[in-house]
């Protein structure tokens, strides 16, 4: 579903990423993890396709499509969503219509046409109370005065809404207590399917306490240093990184 | 008069060095007194209308043109414009579609507008524009069943010369302004209502057909009476981008509301806003004014204004009657190098009285916008409340937004709140909503909408959904 190959990356001219591959198949959850600076959230916002990332060498697959060639409404299209470290605040407007927008505007681009909104609501309704969230949040604007724990269920609900082939999460992790991560992670088992494939980037190996991912890997300086099962995860948990550095490359 | 006013008229061509036939009922550049009385004799007036427009005209050369506006423009050559245009011959407009400027009729495509009603807003001489006169008349003859007056201004005078006589410039005296002075002078076109007591209008009254056929006319003078316990919508809608260099449009409104009566009026504008760089577009400036002069009565404005190069606007309430009301909800929006500066002013003179302000501004581009209100609150007015809120959004960072309110308050038993907020649509809200599916162009609409939805629930229904889509039209390539 999703193949990187030899990826390097540019952020202001300084390369962050440098030579990364990974092979993702539907079905898969996989964990990214490494230090700080180490090029995880930069690899996040090139999959994304954020400004003023820039792939200077090797190829990023998406369904077979070239994803650098797309927008970023494109890629959203196309079935990858990310979840945000930092999601933003947009005063105004109304989270049950972003959500509508947004899988209409998906919709549309796969040629379907809205979805009624009697089915909508219904919909809405189901995931919304699955994320244990109060049905007055659709009518608060997207993200304005959410505490970190709202931010983040909230971008997990939108998942639940737009089922994207593969889900990838930024430090869905950062700023939880330990009931909301409770939630948040079962909203992410619940997105788990034989079609989807899900990417996970955390700096911390709880998140992966309540979401067993198949594969880890661990990046170092802008390369994948090791990569392993869930128990590589518990190892770094103990060891720290320091180890994996001076251990040839998996 | 008349056959004197053809002869000054005649020399004038005679010196500019052009011969213009004076049957074609077209006046060349410049204003003095043969030319107001040119128009007056046009629109078959009577002697005391004359009167009226040269005293204000004699007002108007004491004035100067009002310098405090945040407004950037050259001065204006009044003798460089004309003031009187009949519409074009048939022959002369455009025979169908295919001869309009195919960036006119997208605009309107996208705002929703019938084909038939598109064509008779690009002036094109087809049928429709005589199908939409024979509906106006059907219009006018329920209105007339209800006892309701909807008419030109100039039918008016000749019709109902005491009504007018009673209420014209009773609201924006002829000397208020410089701007409303000259519009005083040499006003063209326009409506006026009259609603008598006890009748809430049947219909929703409307110059969108007119003002957008009409070719000319920059002169435009309204006049609104709602007597006793009487109710009326109005819209007015100038959705027809003009295609000419820096035109001047210099409009009268006035609206009177005696014991008990309610005026709502919502205006949509989009005039043309000139070029990317600032070359042509409208020069906006506008006085509207309304008197709540009965008890109990109440006026509300709603404005969105999206057009013109320059707009200088201020819908004002007096609140004469005790316990009347004032609204004013608006919303400004500026791209490329437009400026606003509007607002609106809450006079206070009944007790008890109370008023309302939300105002949205939105700037792209390279605009300038500000928001200038007054709230006055006078001595004998106790008991009066305001409430205004004012919020401003930016996108991109070479636009500007200013606000200037204003209080005087001139008793203690007196409410005034005042809000004011200023924010940005960032790269990062915009990336997020991409990060969804939702293109720039929508992600910037929707942000925008979301902002101005307080107002928007203020206009009749099928105004907002043009609003709406005016918005997006306007902001179109406003970021990345």
């Amino acid at each position: 579903m999703l193949e990187i190959k030899d990826l390097h990356a540019t952020v202001e001219g300084n390369e962050i990423l440098k030579g990364i591959t990974l092979t993702i198949n539907p079905g898969e959850v996989h964990a990214i993890m490494g230090p700080n600076g180490a090029g995880k959230s930069t690899l996040s916002a090139v999959l994304a396709g954020r400004d003023g990332y820039e792939v200077t060498q090797g190829t990023i697959t998406f369904d077979g499509k070239d994803l650098a060639e797309m927008a970023v409404e494109e890629r959203a299209q196309a079935g990858l969503l990310m979840g945000f470290q930092y999601p933003v605040e947009i005063p105004g407007v109304k989270n049950i219509y972003l959500l509508k927008s947004a899988l209409n505007a998906q919709r549309a681009a796969r040629g379907m046409e809205d979805m009624p909104a009697p089915e909508f609501m219904k919909l809405i309704k189901e995931k919304i109370a699955f994320m244990k969230m109060d049905s007055s949040f659709l009518h608060r604007a997207v993200n304005e005065g959410f505490s970190g724990g709202e931010k983040k269920r909230n971008e997990i609900l939108q998942m639940l809404v737009l089922q994207p082939k593969l889900a990838l999460l930024d430090e869905i992790d950062s700023g939880l207590d330990i009931d909301a991560m409770k939630v948040v992670a079962e909203g992410v088992n619940s997105l788990r399917s034989e079609d989807r494939a899900i990417l996970m980037v955390t700096h911390y190996q709880r998140l992966l306490d309540h979401i067993t991912p198949d594969q880890v890997h661990v990046l170092i300086d802008g390369r994948i240093a090791k990569s392993g099962d869930q128990h590589l995860a518990q190892e770094l948990e103990a060891r720290g990184y320091e180890w994996v550095v001076e251990e040839p490359a998996a | 008069m008349a056959t004197e006013a053809m002869e000054q008229l005649a020399r004038r061509e005679y010196k500019q060095g052009f011969i213009t036939d004076i049957e074609s009922d077209t006046v060349p550049p410049g204003l003095d007194e043969s030319t107001i009385a040119f128009i007056s004799q046009k629109k078959g007036e009577p002697q005391w209308m004359l009167d009226w427009r040269l005293e204000a005209y004699h007002q108007w050369l004491k004035m100067t043109s009002p310098s405090w506006a945040h407004l950037d423009y050259p001065p204006i050559d009044y003798q460089a414009i004309s003031y009187f245009s009949a519409p074009k011959k048939p022959e002369d407009r455009p025979q169908s579609l295919d001869e309009v400027d195919p960036k006119l009729l997208e605009t309107y495509e996208k705002l929703g507008i019938p084909l038939h009603e598109r064509a008779a807003l690009a002036g094109v001489a087809v049928d429709a524009v005589f199908d939409s006169v024979s509906v106006t008349t059907t219009f006018r003859e329920k209105l007339a069943e209800a006892g309701v007056i909807f008419c030109s201004i100039s039918e008016a005078i000749r019709e109902y010369p005491e009504l007018v006589r009673q209420y014209l410039g009773t609201v924006v005296p002829p000397g208020d302004n410089y701007f409303a002075a000259l519009n005083s002078a040499v006003f063209t076109d326009g409506s006026f209502v009259y609603i008598p007591e006890g009748v809430t209008c049947p219909m929703e009254l409307s110059t969108y057909f007119r003002i957008n056929a009409a070719n000319t006319g920059q002169f435009e003078r309204t006049l609104i009476v709602c007597d006793k316990r009487a109710q009326v919508s109005y819209l007015e809608g100038c959705t027809a981008p003009q295609r000419d260099e820096n035109q001047l449009h210099a409009a009268v409104v006035e609206l009177v509301a005696l014991e008990d009566a309610y005026i709502k009026y919502s205006t949509v504008q989009n005039w043309y806003p000139g070029d990317e760089d600032g070359k042509g577009g409208i020069y906006n400036f506008v006085t509207k004014r309304g008197d709540c002069r009965g008890d109990r009565s109440r006026i509300s404005w709603t404005q969105v204004e999206t057009g013109s190069a320059i707009t200088w606007k201020y819908p004002s309430c007096l609140l004469r009657g005790n316990e009347s009301k004032g609204e004013f909800y608006s919303v400004a929006v500026t791209n490329g190098r437009q400026q606003a500066d509007t607002g609106t002013k809450m006079i206070h003179i009944g007790k008890n009285t109370s008023s309302t302000i939300v105002s949205k501004g939105i700037a792209a581009g390279k605009s300038n916008q500000s928001y200038r209100g007054l709230v006055k609150v006078s001595p004998r007015a106790t008991g009066s409340r305001n409430f205004t809120q004012c919020d401003s959004l930016l996108i991109g960072d070479k636009c500007g937004a200013h606000t200037f309110p204003y209080q005087e308050i001139g008793n203690s038993r007196s409410t005034i709140e005042h809000e004011a907020t200023t924010s940005k649509i960032g790269d990062d809200q915009l990336f997020y909503c991409k990060s969804r599916g939702i293109s720039e162009e929508d992600a910037v609409s929707m942000i925008v909408n979301g902002f101005c939805k307080d107002v928007f629930q203020e206009l009749p229904m099928e105004f907002a959904v043009e609003a709406e889509a005016l918005l997006s039209v306007t902001l179109e390539g406003s970021v990345g």
